[in-house]
């Protein structure tokens, strides 16, 4: 496999197209994962920014780290406004007002932009089949407004406004899975991702982008910040969700499923939990909950590859 | 001279817009825009308009699919009602301040709640500092070619600026009237091709919509603003090229039988026609009366305005629309504070009337003309206030 090769790291472009001198926290691993779909798409991208951490480190007037185009609207809308930009490309092209060229067009959101406020619009981009690529970074809270809970959050998570309390341990809801959803679009490309697996990622963009039509792309971007979590365990955070079955690395491709990381066999979840402030005060109870979540999470995705494998 | 037919004006506004060459249509259906938007899907699907028609999920998509699509150097046009324009009232204000061009017609109906589909100006005043240009249309003629001005307007460097055209619901959108189509070749000389300052695109990468820190917020605003005020030239510019192009002339503020008389009735909008037959009649009483319809709404033409007053003492201002808890309806309270400064200040009898479609006919405005008139006569300022004609229980 490709990710497994140590030399595949050096064929890796050098150019950035989301470049230093950012403002984001140290240890954003969302910053990191930019910055590789960046490289993976290269420099014939547009990208359409949602409201969040990334917009406003990257664009603080009259400043901006974005060499490719780019495009910052508002908080929900990114998927209609790449829509928007893909449509117009692909009229002026038709109409001879532009030279006809390959030019990828990138909607990227936090979680809060994709799984809450943003799922109608993306919803309708996926269904109405624009040639695009959609990109969450799913950091698992509204971390930009001050680390408030979202449907992306995890179970038993202590953000802001699901704070561990007396009575009620942090998130009691279980993380909406926005791959899933996106997937049950029946659109040609889905996956999941981690920058603590950089081939894999960038792997799937490109993917992503090759196929015609619509793709979607999760990746799970860790946040010190808001995990309280030491910056420099960022990326070993991200790959104890992998390792642990939290957050498998997978693709959909036309509907056939495949893991692209074998983790197994799995370490306990606690391994993942333990390093995090936000798990802190997770009982053994709690922490056993979460374990058979993921099992069962876990199953059911290795029932999907198997009905691919047998299709 | 183009042909002349007769034809709903909802589909003259699509043709018009099929003769400008629009690239992308955005649209979200909603009653009474639904016709606009029909007749244009029908167009693209014939392939007679070569343009992406985008049926969204939402007007709010609508108008990011058209900032997207805007930015990205296309030609484009959608159009929305009361309840769509509410929804997509976020982004409404991010285009203008992005500076992106986009043509919108706003099919004028009332905001619920109660919900009604049915035709007032509640929609337009809910985003009156929206930042983008707006005219008002009193007809189909008028519809069809304020859709080429529109476009012209948006997309002249001088203003890069989104430009919405407020046309009745149903008492525009639904009536069939006689149409002079535009000339291909008036169309092509009136209104070129699209040349985007700055575009989306890899070979020359700009960032648009950067967010400010208070440091540089206000000037950006301020700057906004500026630009704003300053595509009035633009404006003109584009009217005076259109009665060159197809000899019918425009003007911010225009008047009938408004020169002599000593009372004003000012409208917005379809009213306009109505209230000149109310004029006609009065005349023939005897009344000193005329009309001033303000067609240019944003930027506000002062100047114009004020000429137009000009010695009549009396003015009678319709609204279709309520500034709750304010001093009457908006286009009142906009006319009071432009007169402030002018030394003779007319007196002011403001009625709110038509709220949703409720049926306004020339007998009405003769009898607010009465209305208006024994007013004027009491000394007492108050009597003055604004009132809602024809509302039982008032």
């Amino acid at each position: 496999m490709e990710a497994k090769n140590v030399y595949a790291y050096k064929l890796v472009s050098r150019q950035e197209y989301f470049t230093s001198g950012h403002r984001a926290c140290q240890g954003c691993a969302e910053a990191l994962a930019v910055r590789l779909v960046g490289k993976a798409l290269g420099r014939d991208t547009i990208v359409a920014c949602a409201t969040g951490c990334m917009e406003i480190v990257s664009s603080p007037l009259p400043f901006t780290n974005w060499k490719v185009p780019w495009i910052h609207v508002a908080f929900e809308n990114a998927a209609a406004v790449a829509s928007g930009v893909e449509s117009a490309l692909k009229v002026l092209m038709r109409k001879g007002r532009i030279p006809t060229r390959d030019i990828h067009v990138l909607a990227m959101a936090g979680d809060g932009g994709t799984s809450d406020i943003g799922l109608q619009a993306l919803s309708g981009a996926l269904e109405r089949g624009h040639n695009f690529v959609y990109v969450c970074y799913d950091n698992e809270a509204y971390m930009n407004t001050g680390i408030q809970r979202s449907s992306a959050t995890p179970f038993g998570a202590a953000t802001t406004t699901s704070p561990a309390g007396k009575v009620v341990p942090g998130q009691v809801t279980w993380k909406k899975n926005m791959p899933a959803i996106a997937a049950a679009h029946n659109i040609p490309y889905v996956a999941t991702a981690c920058p603590s697996y950089p081939l894999d990622l960038m792997q799937k963009v490109r993917k992503a982008v090759r196929i015609k039509g619509p793709a979607y792309v999760h990746i799970l971007s860790v946040c010190p910040t808001g995990w309280r979590l030491r910056p420099e365990l960022a990326i070993k955070a991200g790959r104890l969700a992998v390792e642990t079955g939290v957050f498998p690395l997978y693709e959909v491709e036309h509907g056939r499923y495949r893991m692209t990381v074998d983790a197994e066999p799995l370490r306990p979840v606690g391994d993942y939990l333990k390093i995090q402030g936000r798990f802190r005060h997770l009982t053994a109870t709690l922490t056993a909950e979460i374990q058979e979540r993921v099992n069962a999470d876990y199953a059911r995705l290795q029932r999907k590859i198997r009905r691919g494998e047998g299709a | 001279m183009g042909k002349r037919i007769g034809i709903e004006v909802s589909l003259a506004a699509a043709e018009a817009v099929k003769m400008a060459d629009v690239d992308c249509i955005a649209a979200y259906p909603i009653t009474p825009q639904t016709h606009i938007v029909e007749h244009l899907a029908e167009l693209v699907n014939d392939g007679v308009l070569d343009a992406e028609f985008i049926p969204v999920e939402s007007e709010h998509s609508a108008l990011s699919v058209c900032a997207g699509s805007s930015a990205a150097g296309a030609r484009v046009f959608t159009c929305t009602s009361s309840q769509g324009l509410a929804l997509m009232n976020e982004i409404v204000h991010i285009v203008s301040a992005m500076r992106l061009p986009i043509v919108m017609i706003l099919a004028n109906r009332s905001l619920s709640a109660p919900l009604s589909i049915w035709n007032d100006h509640t929609d337009v005043m809910s985003i009156r500092d929206c930042g983008w240009v707006q005219v008002f249309v009193n007809n189909g003629q008028e519809a069809f070619d304020h859709v080429m001005f529109a476009f012209r307007v948006a997309e002249s460097p001088q203003v890069s600026l989104p430009v919405m055209i407020h046309m009745d619901g149903f008492i525009l959108t639904h009536v069939i009237e006689p149409i002079t189509y535009w000339e291909e070749e008036q169309v092509r000389s009136y209104l070129p091709d699209r040349v985007p300052l700055f575009a989306l695109h890899p070979d020359r990468p700009v960032s648009m919509g950067a967010f400010g820190m208070p440091s540089i917020f206000a000037e950006t605003k301020a700057a906004q603003d500026e630009a704003l005020i300053h595509s009035k030239a633009e404006i003109l510019a584009a009217w005076a090229a259109m009665e060159q192009t197809v000899g019918r002339s425009y003007a911010p503020v225009e008047g009938y039988r408004h020169e002599d008389a000593e009372t004003l009735f000012i409208t917005q909008g379809s009213f306009g026609e109505t209230v000149s037959l109310a004029v006609d009649r009065l005349r023939a009483q005897g009344a000193a009366v005329g009309l001033v319809m303000d067609r240019l709404w944003r930027p506000f033409p002062f100047e114009e305005f004020r000429r137009a007053v000009g010695a009549a003492r009396r003015l009678i201002v319709i609204d279709r629309a309520v500034s709750f808890g304010g001093q009457g309806g908006p286009l009142a309270i906009e006319l009071r504070s432009v007169l402030y400064a002018s030394e003779a200040r007319p007196r002011m009898a403001n009625f709110i009337c038509g709220l949703a479609g409720r049926d306004v006919a020339v007998d009405d405005f003769e009898a607010m003309y009465r209305r208006a008139q024994a007013k004027f006569q009491q000394q007492d300022p108050d009597a003055e206030d604004f009132e809602y004609y024809g509302v039982r229980g008032k």
